[in-house]
């Protein structure tokens, strides 16, 4: 069954309250979309990039009741982790994979979800991957040079925090004043700290949807710190974000024999 | 009264040497990684060859992201005040749109209402505007149902409109006139130009005298709600805004001194306005979204007699999920309340 | 930089091992160079890594974060999560080009007085060479109108 078709049997049969997808917005660009009636469920298409996890947590979507997703792969892994984090439980959201011929497919569990994503490995996009290697190749001056000159441009609109379905948090660190442990002002101290707190902050928690990086208004690739993070993660704990509704949270855990090189 | 001449493209360079050696610093579009961005140049080559909208507005000269308001240093018992005036380079925009020349005025609004802002004043008094006339327009751009249009003068000093072999030039103030006072031989008599045929076509969108006498009908609508599901309530919008004018004051000190920075802000942001008790008064996104629509088209005709908005489309280009301003006023202009 | 530079150094330490360590250090009458401002915390599973960004902001040219022993952590499992925090952070720091020569880490026991005069003295040297941290320190003025 088509998107659209199965947008409708869901939303007539009172299954959800809301089918979350994408629709054409300005230029053809696709852009989120929220269908509630059968005909918003006509405008419905799949092939929107934004990962529309980071509306289950928004208390406005929740206020909808359960709500259908139209899930990519890193949709899908950011479900999974903001189940293991307990922000949203099984019954909540009905996730929908769409094949290569438009086919739909419920994937109402969490394990189902863990096994529809076992069929394929996660995989950075190729640009992403060159701009990770080339930043890799350079001196550490250079690279200094490189961050300083993106960051220079943040404006601090926080577009990055709020398009990741994993910056949910009511009260951010960032907004925590008492004290301001990161400057709020976008100065060349503030976007740093900002950026490096944020990368921490989703270190293990990272599904690396490249979001951030889409959202930023000025382009900055600032993705490349999240992914950074995550591949870190990754490469030194085996660890993934996204992996199983059981949360296995890296910087909550640990092993005895974690290996490093560099403490004396 | 504009006193019209032309421009000629190969006598750009010339003018800027002549805004330079006038100690101007020229802020104009440039190209970078497929973004147009407002950054210092020196000649005419490094401008943007064929942009449509820089992505940040020019009220970064006038209200920068980050400005410091004064600065300290403390001593028991005792606090000296280091620095509390700005410093402004003096400066030419060159190259922006009419919509952006003419958003200086709503900020103006604000800066100078019940109080005259000493640093938006300095420098804004050391800022001419070198508008450009728009000869083609995209989806997001709507300047003309709000007061504006491609070729509107309000907010420039000197407009160019770009012709065959440069630009037509109308000079509109006492800024523009002493811009011309320092190269006068490079603005030739104009002949007869026809400003509006070189000029892109923008019909209207919406009649906005109508919305804005709809709006506090629609005040309790599901209509902003509805409209607002998908927005992220991220701040691009209002910090790409070249109107929008919200800030945030911040004080960075320890033992030893500080200094009191001004930053942009939004009032989409869920936490703007958030009360000490913890009540809120827009506590959804659908009431956040609402206060933008109704303080940049109902409450500044109100207060101000202007709009807030002059259908530049920054922000629906910024937006990363598409909040297609003038898609959304356009859909409440035919909501019935 | 002048012959006359002296770097400031910044030690998170842990109370139970390391800051006992380094008292051991000084009733056994062990010399080390004095540029060192110790910062004492209960386990270095308190030390966020923003302590280290904050250091460096407020003119520290170098940093050591030293606490117990693998195993040996007086809270149980405090040193194998900050093992853990370090690992990620300090790739972190490499990609955005801040300088981790300039960070030591290191296990130092509360019977390890030696050992710690001789990292501190170590350190000290190094960053002493490396000059001080102006890049970083700059940035607490930069980008303000």
């Amino acid at each position: 069954m088509e998107l659209r078709e199965k947008a409708k049997q869901l939303l007539e049969s009172g299954d959800v309250k809301a089918v979350l997808g994408f629709e054409p917005g300005t230029g053809g660009v696709r852009r989120p979309a929220f269908a509630r009636s059968a005909a918003q469920a006509e405008k419905l298409v799949f092939d929107g990039e934004q990962n529309l996890a980071s509306y289950v947590t928004h208390k406005e979507v929740k206020r909808l009741g359960r709500v259908a997703v139209a899930a990519r792969p890193d949709t899908l892994r950011a479900l999974l982790q903001l189940m293991g984090e307990r922000q949203i439980k099984e019954g909540d959201l009905l996730p929908l994979v769409v094949d290569a011929d438009g086919q739909v497919t419920e994937l109402p569990s969490g394990e189902a979800m863990e096994e529809y994503l076992a069929l394929s490995a996660k995989e950075l996009p190729a640009k992403d991957r060159e701009l990770l290697d080339r930043l890799g190749n350079m001196t550490r001056q250079e690279r200094w040079d490189f961050w300083q000159k993106e960051l220079s441009r943040c404006i601090k609109c926080y577009a990055c925090r709020s398009s990741c379905p994993m910056c949910y948090c009511g009260h951010c660190t960032m907004d925590c004043n008492r004290p301001q442990w990161v400057p709020v002002p976008s100065h060349a101290l503030g976007n740093l700290e900002y950026h490096m707190v944020r990368a921490m902050h989703l270190a293990g928690r990272c599904v690396e949807c490249g979001d951030c990086g889409r959202a930023c208004p000025v382009g900055i690739p600032i993705h490349l710190l999240t992914f950074n993070a995550e591949e870190s993660v990754h490469a030194q704990f085996g660890q993934r974000a996204g992996a199983s509704a059981k949360l296995d949270y890296a910087m909550s855990t640990f092993r005895p024999d974690d290996k490093e090189t560099f403490i004396r | 009264m504009a006193d019209l001449y032309q421009l000629s493209s190969a006598s750009l360079d010339a003018l800027f040497a002549a805004l330079g050696a006038d100690g101007r610093r020229i802020l104009a579009p440039t190209e970078a990684d497929g973004r147009s961005e407002l950054n210092p140049v020196t000649r005419a080559d490094q401008v943007a060859k064929d942009y449509l909208q820089t992505t940040l507005s020019a009220k970064e000269t006038v209200f920068p992201k980050v400005e410091r308001l004064l600065s300290y240093t403390l001593a028991p018992g005792q606090v000296d005040l280091v620095d509390a005036e700005p410093t402004v380079t003096p400066t030419v925009l060159f190259g922006i749109r009419p919509c952006e020349a003419s958003a200086f005025a709503a900020l103006d609004a604000v800066f100078n209402w019940d109080y005259r802002d000493k640093f938006f004043n300095a420098r804004l008094e050391q800022l001419a505007v070198i508008g450009l006339g728009c000869t083609r327009r995209d989806d997001a751009c709507f300047c003309t149902a709000v007061g504006g249009g491609p070729g509107a003068t309000k907010g420039s000093d000197i407009l160019l409109t770009p012709m065959a072999g440069g630009y037509l030039a109308e000079v509109l103030t006492d800024k523009g006139r002493a811009i011309q006072a320092l190269a006068p031989d490079l603005f030739q008599p104009s002949q007869g130009v026809d400003k509006a045929a070189l000029l892109a076509e923008v019909p209207a969108a919406f009649d906005q005298p109508a919305l804005t006498a709809k709006l506090p009908a629609l005040f309790d609508s599901p209509l902003w709600s509805e409209q607002s599901l998908r927005c992220l309530g991220c701040g691009a919008c209002a910090f790409v805004c070249p109107t929008c004018v919200c800030f945030d004051i911040q004080e960075e000190a320890d033992k030893t001194g500080g200094r009191r920075l001004r930053a942009w802000d939004s009032c989409g942001y869920h936490m703007f306005t958030l009360h000490a008790s913890g009540h809120n008064p827009r506590e959804t996104q659908g009431a956040r979204w609402r206060q933008r629509i109704y303080h940049k088209f109902s409450y500044y005709p109100e207060r101000y007699g202007q709009l807030g908005c002059v259908g530049c489309g920054k922000c629906t280009r910024a937006c990363p999920v598409d909040m297609n301003l003038q898609e959304h006023l356009v859909e409440a202009s035919q909501v019935n309340p | 930089m002048t012959d006359t530079f002296e770097p400031k150094i910044t030690a998170f330490v842990c109370n139970w091992c390391t800051y006992a360590g380094a008292d051991l250090t000084g009733t056994s009458r062990i010399k080390y160079q004095s540029n060192v401002r110790v910062l004492r915390l209960p386990c270095t599973g308190r030390i966020d890594f923003m302590l280290l960004a904050k250091a460096f902001a407020r003119g520290a040219d170098g940093i050591i974060i030293s606490g117990c022993h693998p195993n040996d952590c007086h809270y149980t499992s405090g040193n194998y999560h900050a093992r853990r925090r370090w690992m990620i952070y300090r790739n972190l720091m490499d990609f955005m080009g801040i300088d981790t020569a300039r960070i030591t880490f290191s296990w130092v026991s509360a019977a390890e007085g030696a050992k710690w005069a001789e990292l501190v003295n170590e350190v000290t040297t190094g960053i002493r060479a490396m000059g001080p941290y102006t890049e970083y320190q700059e940035l607490a003025n930069a980008g303000v109108e």
